[in-house]
């Protein structure tokens, strides 16, 4: 037992623990991606959230034309800083339909009032279930629906005024 | 503006804003049939919840977490079994989403490391006795 071969034991010990301890110290991943990315969206029917929009169900999704689907509450912050670009969204063209989550349709008709409203129908989630459907873990989140009801795409967090462009774009190119 | 934003970003990251709406029914109330509320709660202290993300959902106090205890609920008492339930989520949210991860080609090490570390033991142990003795 000379040279090398003696101190192979302590030396694989020690990258062993350096990989361990690595593992250990690296912060974890907080944002939790939906695996039905490239699937169809789940087969759902959601009363209508508030009163004058109508609800959203996952048929309509398929009509032949893309979505741009919110998933957002009234009593979310980050939502209310997203809501200008939902708008210039909306007035690019894009039909923007959404998924009010745990939402009572008074507090939702005033964010809608306050905030303005870029959504052609909204359906009310009252216990997270089409949320947890779409594999999404929180508010707000937006996907991207082609018009056979495919999801392209996932954006979470709230939408900032640099994505604009490119998600009008990525839904545009959803056919 | 831009600092709006980013004051706004700083405010809302780490809050874990709750709706006023009451916990789903299921959420914490347990199921009539023991034997199916031992499932689900087997099944939920194995499930990871989304929001703070080192908890179980029977452990979290989370809304989301609420909402996903009715739902394992629900789905066991209308007969479903418990790991179709972890195979949905797993479906939606990845292998991330359960505390119990499945056998796959990205896991196996994890159960074989231990059976590998007594082998290699072995032959180091079987090697440097045979110097030994000579």
């Amino acid at each position: 037992m000379t040279g090398y071969k003696k101190w192979a034991p302590l030396i694989a010990f020690i990258l062993l623990g350096s990989a361990l301890t690595y593992g250990l110290a690296k912060p974890d991943t907080t944002n939790i991606r939906s695996k039905m990315i490239g699937a169809s969206v789940p087969s759902f029917t959601l009363p209508p959230a508030t009163a004058g929009l109508p609800g959203l169900s996952s048929s309509e999704l398929a009509t032949g034309k893309p979505h741009l689907l919110n998933i957002f509450a009234s009593w979310c912050v980050p939502c209310v800083a997203e809501a200008p670009q939902l708008k210039a969204i909306a007035d690019a063209g894009v039909p923007v339909v959404g998924i009010a989550v745990r939402d009572r349709p008074e507090a939702l008709a005033r964010f809608l009032a306050r905030n303005g409203n870029p959504f052609r129908a909204i359906g009310a989630d009252d216990a997270s279930q089409v949320q947890m459907a779409m594999g999404s873990s929180g508010v707000p989140e937006s996907f991207v629906i082609d018009g056979k009801g495919r999801i392209v795409s996932q954006v979470i967090g709230p939408i900032n005024p640099q994505d604009v462009a490119e998600l009008v774009a990525a839904v545009k190119a959803a056919r | 503006m831009r600092w709006l934003f980013l004051a706004l970003a700083l405010v809302a990251a780490p809050l874990l804003a709750d709706s006023d709406l009451p916990p789903a029914p299921l959420a914490d109330t347990q199921l009539s049939d023991p034997k199916q509320e031992a499932q689900a709660q087997a099944l939920m202290e194995t499930i990871r919840c989304l929001v703070c993300q080192s908890q179980s959902i029977a452990d979290s106090n989370a809304e989301l977490a609420g909402d996903m205890r009715a739902m394992v609920r629900e789905r066991i008492a209308a007969g479903e079994r418990p790991e179709a339930i972890r195979a949905w989520l797993i479906r939606r949210y990845g292998s991330w989403v359960t505390y119990d991860p499945p056998l796959n080609r990205l896991t196996w090490l994890l159960w074989a490391a231990p059976l590998l570390f007594v082998v290699v033991g072995l032959l180091v142990a079987r090697s440097s006795f045979r110097r030994r003795r000579a």
